[in-house]
């Protein structure tokens, strides 16, 4: 035999065109879409960033967080409070509120990893609480009843309203392909590599080498980073800001998570696909009020239990198509006929 | 003497906490599962216990008699039909599926009981007091709920430890495999669990409501109370999660004492400095 009879690729090709293309299109929505709806992308992309770091903690890291409010909310305060006292610009500010979560993250997943597994999840809750009460007690952002940005910084950013619209806009956009390329860079790393090596088998991977902490807290890192940075957008786009409305559990974690787990858990086009369900659903069914929660969290407990995988899972199992495939695939060439046995080219998922 | 008295109170209160943790801790030492909805079971007990009240026009006390059989009935169909498919090697499906569970109970309450907030009247008791000093006293609920609360945990001790029901938990919770093929039913223990869990909810969330206002939000404070009690006791002993409960019940009477808006955040803190210092509690039993 002369020839190797597979080679081995990565793929992603179409799937980053395709990326690529609908980026630009959207880049360019503010031509026509309306006000509207550049805010409701906006949301959109805010959650789909949301989404996808918590998939790289749950999904991939086996870090089960139901606290990530606390970086949602101190995205939020850190941009209040650098614009107001500290004058700075509010982009320049929601970029620092992510520096700020980076080392905040630090001490917080020193105390955290102390707890394994599903203690892990109830006390990162505790974190978020510990921060809202924090948060309750900063007199000059109105303590427990919040505070508002005030006028001169709005319009310090941009003189008219429809400039301000599309500057948070393409910031929101910006931050969505920042976290999408980001997370998708880090899983196909070795980074990447050993996250999943450490979710399959923490002990195994332990004897591989791996440095199973560090890595933990690089991914913890990377998800406050990425998460307070969506809480500033967030509360740019809102201009008011409260202790309840920034750490709020159910907004920033519960939906996040169903979201997640609907749109197909532990896959990067997961999170994107159940945040556009959700806010489809949420279009038509959001005047039932608590009842539409309720229903969202029964269609979240049949999709645990009965399609684990998620929307997204499911069709990949049928057609195979990935946007951005994590995992290198072998491809025989099934024209020199001496490997009869050979796998179909999806390849053999780990 | 005025410390003294916040302090005391704050071991009281301790009881209560330890009856939210008692459940948890129950179901986490049998077949570590972790309940996200555990403190809205807690509310909707003491909705329960409400609805009871109003219709059969009796006191929240002998409402238990209802309400803990009912709670234990839905404790063991929840476990029966819907967490044992959860339970296997993989974190994700149990935890999901109760926090998929805790939004129901929540909004259904909502939907059902509106936000406002209620109470149950449990008449003189309420305001009882025993006088040891001028400064210094004890109030007769708070008592009963720290006696009931030493009772429920000395009653978990002798089951786990002495009744054949409590071998059969230790049994599967050691070794589920030899439990089975000794002839137990894992699927009836896990749900024997829970409705005994679900049967301790039923009387935390008694007292809950009466010793103060609750309305269809308050579970999750509920659920944290309680395990921040099992984590700084030490997990899988009971008697540990008493004296985590008073610990934490101390901490939030101090920091009320300091400041009305540090009540919450100096328990957390203390919970933090145990999990910094002794992050296996103080009484551990297991390893987790």
């Amino acid at each position: 035999m002369s020839a190797r009879a597979f080679r081995i690729e990565r793929g992603g090709l179409a799937g980053a065109c395709l990326a690529l293309a609908a980026l630009a299109a959207l880049a360019a929505a503010p031509a026509f879409a309306g006000s509207a709806n550049l805010g409701l992308l906006s949301q959109i992309f805010a959650y789909i960033a949301l989404a996808s770091l918590w998939n790289l903690l749950a999904g991939f890291s086996g870090l089960v967080s139901v606290g990530q409010q606390a970086y949602v909310g101190l995205g939020g305060y850190s941009l209040f409070a650098l614009t107001m006292f500290g004058g700075l610009h509010p982009l320049v500010a929601a970029l620092l509120s992510g520096v700020l979560a980076v080392i905040l993250s630090f001490p917080v997943a020193a105390l955290l990893f102390r707890l394994r597994g599903a203690y892990f999840a109830i006390g990162s809750w505790v974190m978020a609480e510990v921060f809202r009460l924090i948060a309750a007690q900063i007199k000059p952002l109105g303590g427990g009843s919040g505070a508002s940005l005030p006028t001169i910084i709005v319009t310090g950013m941009a003189s008219s309203r429809q400039a301000r619209e599309f500057m948070i806009y393409w910031s929101s956009l910006a931050l969505v392909a920042l976290v999408l390329g980001l997370t998708i860079w880090l899983l196909r790393s070795r980074w990447g590599l050993a996250l999943r090596a450490i979710h399959f088998n923490e002990t195994a991977a332990d004897s591989c080498g791996i440095e199973i902490t560090r890595v933990k807290f690089v991914v913890y890192a990377v998800a406050a980073f990425g998460t307070a940075l969506a809480g500033a957008l967030i509360f740019l786009q809102k201009l008011r800001i409260s202790p309840d409305a920034a750490f709020n559990v159910n907004d920033w974690t519960a939906f996040v998570i169903f979201m997640t787990v609907i749109g197909g858990i532990g896959r990067i086009e997961g999170p994107v696909i159940g945040a556009i369900i959700f806010f489809a659903l949420r279009e038509t069914l959001s005047d039932l009020g608590p009842l539409y929660l309720l229903m969202l969290g029964a269609v979240a407990i049949v999709a645990m239990l009965k399609a684990p995988k998620g929307v997204w899972g499911y069709l990949v199992d049928k057609t195979g198509f990935e946007f951005a495939p994590l995992e290198r695939r072998i491809v025989y060439s099934l024209n020199e006929g001496n490997n009869p046995a050979a796998p179909d080219s999806k390849g053999d998922r780990p | 003497m005025e410390w003294a008295n916040s302090i005391l109170q704050g071991v009281l209160v301790g009881g209560l906490y330890a009856l939210f943790a008692a459940g948890l801790s129950l179901i986490f030492g049998v077949m570590r599962l972790v309940n996200i909805a555990h403190g809205d079971l807690i509310v909707l007990a003491a909705y329960l216990a409400l609805v009871a009240t109003q219709t059969l026009g009796v006191g929240p006390m002998t409402s238990l008699l209802l309400i803990a059989p009912l709670m234990a009935a839905i404790g063991y169909a929840l476990q029966r039909f819907l967490l044992n498919q959860t339970l296997g090697g993989d974190l994700l499906p149990p935890l999901l599926v109760t926090f998929g569970l805790s939004v129901i109970i929540q909004n259904g309450l909502l939907e059902i009981f509106t936000a406002n907030s209620r109470k149950l009247q449990a008449g003189d008791i309420e305001v009882a007091t025993w006088a040891i000093s001028d400064k210094l006293s004890i109030g007769a609920l708070p008592a009963l709920q720290f006696a009931v609360a030493v009772a429920v945990i000395g009653g978990l001790q002798w089951l786990f430890y002495r009744t054949a029901m409590g071998r059969a938990f230790r049994a599967t919770s050691d070794d589920p495999q030899t439990a089975q093929l000794v002839g137990l039913d894992n699927r009836h223990v896990f749900a024997l669990a829970m409705a005994l869990s679900l049967a301790i909810v039923a009387i935390a969330g008694v007292f809950l409501a009466v010793r103060a206002n609750f309305d269809p939000a308050i579970g999750p404070a509920r659920l944290i109370f309680g395990f921040e009690a099992v984590i700084i006791g030490g997990l899988g002993n009971l008697w540990g999660t008493l004296a985590g409960g008073v610990i934490l019940g101390v901490a939030q009477a101090i920091g009320a004492k300091i400041d009305p808006g540090w009540q919450l955040l100096a328990g957390h803190i203390a919970f933090l400095a145990v999990l910094a210092v002794r992050p296996e509690g103080f009484f551990p039993r297991v390893k987790h």
